[in-house]
Order: C-alpha cells, then sequence, then structure tokens
C-alpha cells in the first residue's frame, strides 16, 4: 500500500524516472514517510490504551529487595518495554539508588531502555520483516545483561556523585490512573502527541538519510567495503555510531537502506545500537549523576558488546 | 491562597504545564501561587521519578505527562 503511494506520487505524479537516482531516493523517502509515521500513530495509540500503568515508579517497586539476577531480568524487560525520555535518566537513576537496587542492574535498564522499546520494535518488524526484529531484539537484551553485569564487576559505586546518596526518596502516594475508556484514550492520544513530538525531527533525519544511501550509494561499492568480509567494518560501524545520535525508531530506515544495498546484517546491527543506545545528549544528561571515568566505561562496555553482536551475526550468516 | 508547585528540571513539559495551571487558574478567576521545582533532591522527596510532577498544597497530585484539562480545573478550583 505504501509502496504504491510512493510509486504513484513520485513517478506517476512528479514524472520521475525510476532509474534515476534521484527517483529511487524520493521514493525510497515517501514510502518509508507515510508507512513510518503512520505505524508509529498506531502503535503508540495501542499501546496508551493498554498501558496507562507502567510509571518508573513501578518499575522501581518491581525491581527493589529482589536478588541480582531476578533484578537484572526484571530491569532489561521493563527496560525494553519502556519506552523513557532521556530528560528522566536522572531521576530514576537516583530512584534506584535510593531504593536499593544494585547499580549493575541500573546500568542494565539503562542500556535497554534507548536501544529496545515496543514501538521500534513493532516497525522493525514492519520494515525488515520480523527475522531482523527478532535478531536485534535478541542482541539488544543480550547486551543489556551483560553490559550491566561488566559495569558491575567495575563497582561503579565509587564514581556516583556524593549527592546521590544523600538524597531520600518520600512515599508516592500517587493517584490512580484513570481507567475509564475515556481516560485511556485521554492518555494514549498524550502519548501519541508526547512520543511523536519528541522524535519526529529524528524519523524524518532517519528517513533522509536512508533514502540518500538508497539513491546514491552504488551497490558494487557496498559490496566491495561493507559487505562483510573485512573485519573491520563491524567497529567502524560502531564508533560512527558513538557520536550520533537518533532514536531507535530513526535509525531503522537508515539500517532499511544499508541492507537492501548488500551491507552485511551484523554491521548493520551493530550501528543501529551504537546509535540508538549511545549518544552524546544521554552522556551530559548521565554526567548529573556519576562520573567520567565511569561515562568512559559505560562507553568502551557498550561499543565492545556491539562489536562483538556485530560480529558473531557476521559469522553466522 | 492555594499554593501549586510543578516538579521538573526544566523539561518542555514542564514548561507547558506550569502554563497550563497560570492559564486555567486566570480562566477560573483563582489567585494561586505557582512555583516551580527545578532542584532534584526536592523533586524526589515527593517520590517522584517522572516529571512533570505537581503538587498542590503539600500533597502529590500528578507526575509524569502533562495534565488533562479537566484535573487542573480541579486543582484550581476545588
Amino acid at each position: 500500500m505504501f509502496e504504491w503511494l510512493g510509486q504513484r506520487l513520485v513517478f506517476d505524479l512528479m514524472g520521475l524516472d525510476p532509474a534515476s537516482r534521484a527517483g529511487a531516493a524520493l521514493q525510497f523517502f515517501v514510502t518509508d514517510v507515510a508507512k513510518i509515521f503512520v505505524l508509529l500513530v498506531v502503535v503508540i495509540y495501542a499501546m496508551g490504551l493498554l498501558r496507562a500503568l507502567l510509571s518508573p515508579e513501578r518499575v522501581r517497586e518491581f525491581v527493589r529487595g529482589r536478588p541480582d539476577w531476578q533484578a537484572r531480568g526484571l530491569a532489561v524487560a521493563l527496560g525494553a518495554v519502556t519506552p523513557f525520555c532521556s530528560c528522566s535518566s536522572v531521576p530514576l537513576f537516583i530512584g534506584f539508588v535510593e531504593a536499593g537496587i544494585p547499580l549493575g542492574v541500573t546500568f542494565s535498564f539503562l542500556i535497554a531502555s534507548p536501544m529496545i522499546n515496543e514501538v521500534a520494535a513493532v516497525i522493525l518488524v514492519g520494515i525488515l520483516g520480523w527475522k531482523l526484529a527478532a535478531l536485534y531484539v535478541a542482541a539488544g537484551l543480550l547486551v543489556a545483561w551483560f553490559g550491566g553485569l561488566a559495569m558491575q564487576m567495575l563497582r561503579p559505586e565509587r564514581w556516583v556523585e556524593d549527592y546521590v546518596w544523600k538524597i531520600r526518596m518520600g512515599e508516592a502516594a500517587l493517584p490512580a490512573p484513570d481507567t475509564s475508556l475515556a481516560g485511556r484514550h485521554r492518555y494514549a492520544v498524550g502519548e501519541v502527541r508526547e512520543i511523536v513530538g519528541r522524535i519526529w525531527r529524528w524519523v524524518l533525519l532517519g528517513i533522509g538519510v536512508g533514502a540518500l544511501f538508497h539513491g546514491f550509494v552504488p551497490t558494487d561499492w557496498v559490496g566491495a567495503n561493507l559487505g562483510g568480509d573485512a573485519w573491520y567494518t563491524v567497529p567502524l560501524a560502531v564508533i560512527l555510531g558513538i557520536p550520533l545520535y537518533s532514536n531507535a525508531t530513526g535509525v531503522i530506515p537508515v539500517a532499511e537502506a544499508m541492507l537492501t544495498k548488500g551491507v552485511a546484517v551484523g554491521t548493520t546491527l551493530a550501528l543501529m545500537m551504537s546509535v540508538a543506545a549511545l549518544s552524546l545528549p544521554e552522556m551530559l544528561i548521565l554526567r548529573k549523576v556519576i562520573k567520567w571515568q565511569a561515562l568512559g566505561w559505560f562507553v568502551a562496555v557498550l561499543a565492545l558488546a556491539f562489536t562483538l553482536v556485530g560480529w558473531g551475526f557476521n559469522l553466522l550468516t | 491562597m492555594k499554593t501549586i508547585k510543578v516538579l521538573g528540571s526544566g523539561c518542555r513539559n514542564c514548561e507547558i504545564t506550569a502554563n497550563v495551571i497560570a492559564a486555567a487558574a486566570q480562566q477560573a478567576g483563582v489567585e494561586i501561587e505557582l512555583e516551580k521545582v527545578t532542584d532534584i533532591a526536592e523533586i524526589m522527596a515527593y517520590g517522584v521519578m517522572s516529571t512533570p510532577g505537581v503538587v498542590v498544597d503539600g500533597k502529590l497530585v500528578h507526575s509524569g505527562g502533562i495534565p488533562g484539562p479537566d484535573l487542573v480545573r480541579g486543582w484550581v478550583s476545588g
């Protein structure tokens, strides 16, 4: 349906040649903009209707006081289904620390949360098919689990800012959420506005980059240079992704273009994870609660994990 | 006079929430004291992790996201 729309609009109405570079790029752009934004609105609305219940306060209550492996499992799973705004990373971090949740578990949560969320997962299925979506989600969960574990071994407690330990949280007597149908609808509409309003720029940018790649980068060149035979393409993709920032949804169209041009699966996954999970703004926000050393290790651990995942998938495929 | 506090460390939604409350109070002709709390320790002391949160006369009434218009009207007039 969306492909048809893209073809009609670009080739028939605007009269561009399907074989031309600009034609190919524009068709990709129109198709993906329509498809991704429709999916975004539908998925977020549906999630909003169903949910209305999983706040960070609730996550904290779930995780606190459990044995390590249970806490970590919950943190990874809940991180994957809660699309938190990175602006709430700081209260989240402090809240977890205050509840006595081990730092390694908190890091697991902080890794899983930006990298995987249900909205991105559904769009991944829609654009790249369920196999790649499952691969991405599984790899993300794995990295979150072991990344947090690795951070724990570095004893990051010594790098937490002093004031964090001193904060005492009050008991939140939160008013019960409105669970009537009207209340759920209102919440869902609010979520759509809030999330789409926050990420649409990244998504458009991602589609733009994907379209340019799709239209203007020759397949032969990709095959020769990024086909996955050379070991260095994966770490290169990870390093490239660290300063680049987009959210998990915005990076999907880029991956789509890369894969159709023949970039190896592992290399593409590594870039996706690096772009979504490692970003400068997120680091600057986290700097308020932990020192540079911890951030440095955090980046190093994740970069290594993404590289291993990328190599692993390139070997398997 | 009611004291309403908006808890949040300067995110966009916190600004919007404060504006919505101010507008609702003006519309209802009620005078309120509106305060923005940006200190993270004070925010957390209310037990809030997801901002913006809203506190009316010392009691937490809302957290996470921009509150709906009915809610806000209830706070300023109720």
